[in-house]
């Protein structure tokens, strides 16, 4: 075969539309499919923006971090910072303070992140039972510091008023905030393609996440690139906890905590060090928690679980796995 | 440059692999390093260029110091490695695998003409990824990231290993150019036609220490050295 004539793998992309299509007949009505469906989007937007980081700092160093979780209820509180002094009122100061409140979370987030690999994680590069340890133990102290700072109640994180209500079509209502939401995660999906794609360091990224002795031969500290990917993955964990915080309307500690399963899962099934599959899988998680929180509202983890299961049978790397022939 | 291994000791886990390594690679000259599977020619590769530790020993290249240094302090000095994996990023196109190579940002035209003169292949599967490539195109691709940007010295391991005879041949008058052009070049090689076209020196290992140094003119026309220190698996007449 020659080179490049290599037809793209569609088959993985398809798999949200499967899943929807299996899902509508038990549905039953077009309004409650949509809502949900649409939720699921938003929700997988959600999940994509506290996966993508995580999936290229595993990718990268193979570092298992059990701490990611702690991120997302940093970001939150640093939310909840910002809309405590952030004026609101008109739509202007709205996206102003929601965008302030972002990028508080991804700077908090991103110099955190820098700490926390600076000290617990670069003295275990490569041992993993130390990493899961040190990384749970890490967490432990921050969700136990952010309960010293804030209280033990979770603090009210309601979405400004620009986000808030429906946009109603007939008889189907969206959700204002849900597009929000979606829609910044898809932006920095393609934001974060093109920095893997077009810039110096993304190749670096994608080419250490392969071989990163060989990286490091070619004349590159693995080290600092890794240290710059982990920051980058705490400020969007970090992000992410804003978006989930307002979906939600509130910061809670254990917030992060409670979302790590889901972000494991998001992970392993679009294929560690993917961005595309980790979209993905981040789409299919929240299909499935979305379709079978409203059928079954028992069994949605344990539905994921079993997507979880039924993708490694059909792709035992995931959906993208990276430096696949 | 010169690159000089004086009383190299490399340990890898508790194994003892290379036990005092000395030699000399003279600048500008292409030495060749023969030796039996598993006599440590990799593992040799592998220390000069930081990816094992020296457990014991010097390596120098010209005056400085290289054991010790982590290995992208050892490419920043001027040395450029061939892996016998080859270790071309698959995910990447050939473009984008060279493009990392090329530390300085910009590809120099020029220099990628000429090393399209050897390797055609690389010019015709440009924009393709690299995992998509035959075995002999990833060779091509990872010689010509060793190459994209003129370095002093160069480590290449097994470059010749289930490659077409055309392009071995293609690849004898790359490594002829290349040191014409001044580099100095460190051979793994057990294709005993490339070794004698190719290489001025030569070093034979054997268990991790250097059993023979010396011209490798006079190793190619002594037979009975040859099978004493190559034994039978290499052919001279190939
Ligand atoms: N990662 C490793 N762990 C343990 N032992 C190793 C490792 N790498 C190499 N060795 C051992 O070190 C010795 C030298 O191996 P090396 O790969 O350097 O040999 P070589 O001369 O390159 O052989 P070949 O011609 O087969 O490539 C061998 O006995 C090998 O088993
Ligand atoms: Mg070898």
């Amino acid at each position: 075969m020659t080179p490049g004539a290599r037809r793209p793998d569609l088959l993985p992309a398809l798999t949200p539309l499967i899943v929807a299509a299996i899902a509508a007949p038990f549905i039953g009505s077009l309004p409650t499919f949509v809502t949900l469906t649409v939720a699921s989007l938003a929700m997988g937007a959600m999940l994509f923006v506290m996966a993508s980081g995580l999936t290229l700092a595993f990718g990268l160093m193979d570092v298992l971090n059990f701490g990611h979780g702690a991120f997302i209820a940093v970001g939150a509180f640093a939310a909840t910072v910002v809309y405590q002094f952030a004026p609101h009122g008109s739509l202007a100061t709205d996206l102003a303070s929601f965008v302030a409140a972002l990028a508080a979370a991804a700077v908090v987030c991103g110099f955190v992140g820098y700490v926390y690999e600076r000290l617990l994680i670069a003295p275990v590069y490569g041992r993993h039972l130390e990493q899961i340890l040190i990384t749970i133990g890490g967490s432990i102290v921050i969700e136990q510091l952010l309960l010293a700072l804030f209280g033990t109640e979770p603090l009210d994180l309601s979405p400004p008023a620009a986000f808030r209500g429906a946009l109603v079509f007939g008889q189907i209502a969206v959700e204002k905030y849900r597009l929000v939401a979606l829609g910044l995660g898809v932006l920095l999906y393609v934001l974060l393609l093109l920095v893997l794609s077009r810039t110096r360091i993304g190749l670096l990224i994608r080419a250490g996440v392969e071989n990163r002795e060989m990286v490091e031969a070619l004349g590159y500290r693995i080290d600092r690139l890794f240290t710059a990917v982990f920051m980058a993955a705490s400020a969007l964990a970090g992000v992410g906890g804003v978006l989930w915080g307002l979906y939600q309307s509130q910061a809670r500690a254990g917030m992060g905590a409670d979302l790590l399963v889901l972000v494991f899962i998001v992970i392993i099934i679009g294929g560690l060090g993917s961005v595309t599959g980790c979209f993905l899988g981040a789409t299919l998680v929240a299909l499935i928690a979305n379709y079978a929180g409203f059928l079954a509202p028992k069994l949605a983890l344990v539905c994921n679980i079993l997507l979880m299961v039924a993708v490694l049978l059909w792709r035992p790397r995931g959906l993208y796995p990276l430096g696949a022939k | 440059m010169n690159l000089t291994l004086d009383g190299v000791h490399t340990h890898i886990g508790r194994y003892h692999i290379l036990q005092g390594v000395d030699f000399q690679a003279p600048a500008g000259l292409t030495t060749m390093l023969l030796g039996r599977n598993g006599a440590g020619k990799t593992t040799t590769l592998r220390t000069i260029m930081g990816l094992w530790r020296a457990s014991r020993g010097a390596i120098r290249l010209g005056e400085r110091r290289l054991d010790g240094a982590r290995a992208s302090d050892v490419a920043r000095a001027g040395v450029a490695y061939v892996p016998e994996t080859m270790a071309i990023f698959s995910d990447l196109s050939v473009r984008e695998n060279l493009l990392l190579a090329a530390r300085a940002g910009a590809m120099d035209e020029a220099r990628l003409d000429w090393i399209f003169g050897f390797f055609p292949a690389l010019k015709t599967f440009w924009a393709s990824r690299a995992g998509s490539l035959s075995g002999g195109q990833k060779q091509m691709l990872s010689i010509a990231r060793a190459l994209i940007e003129p370095r002093p010295l160069l480590l290449i391991d097994e470059p010749t290993k289930g490659l077409a005879p055309a392009i071995i041949d293609g690849l004898i008058a790359c490594l002829k150019d290349v040191k014409e052009r001044g580099a100095t070049i460190l051979l793994v090689e057990q294709n005993f036609r490339v070794a004698r076209e190719v290489g001025d020196r030569v070093a034979v290992m054997d268990n991790g220490r250097i059993v023979h140094a010396g011209e490798m003119a006079a190793l190619a026309e002594d037979a009975e050295l040859q099978g004493r220190l190559l034994g039978l698996s290499l052919d001279s007449h190939q």
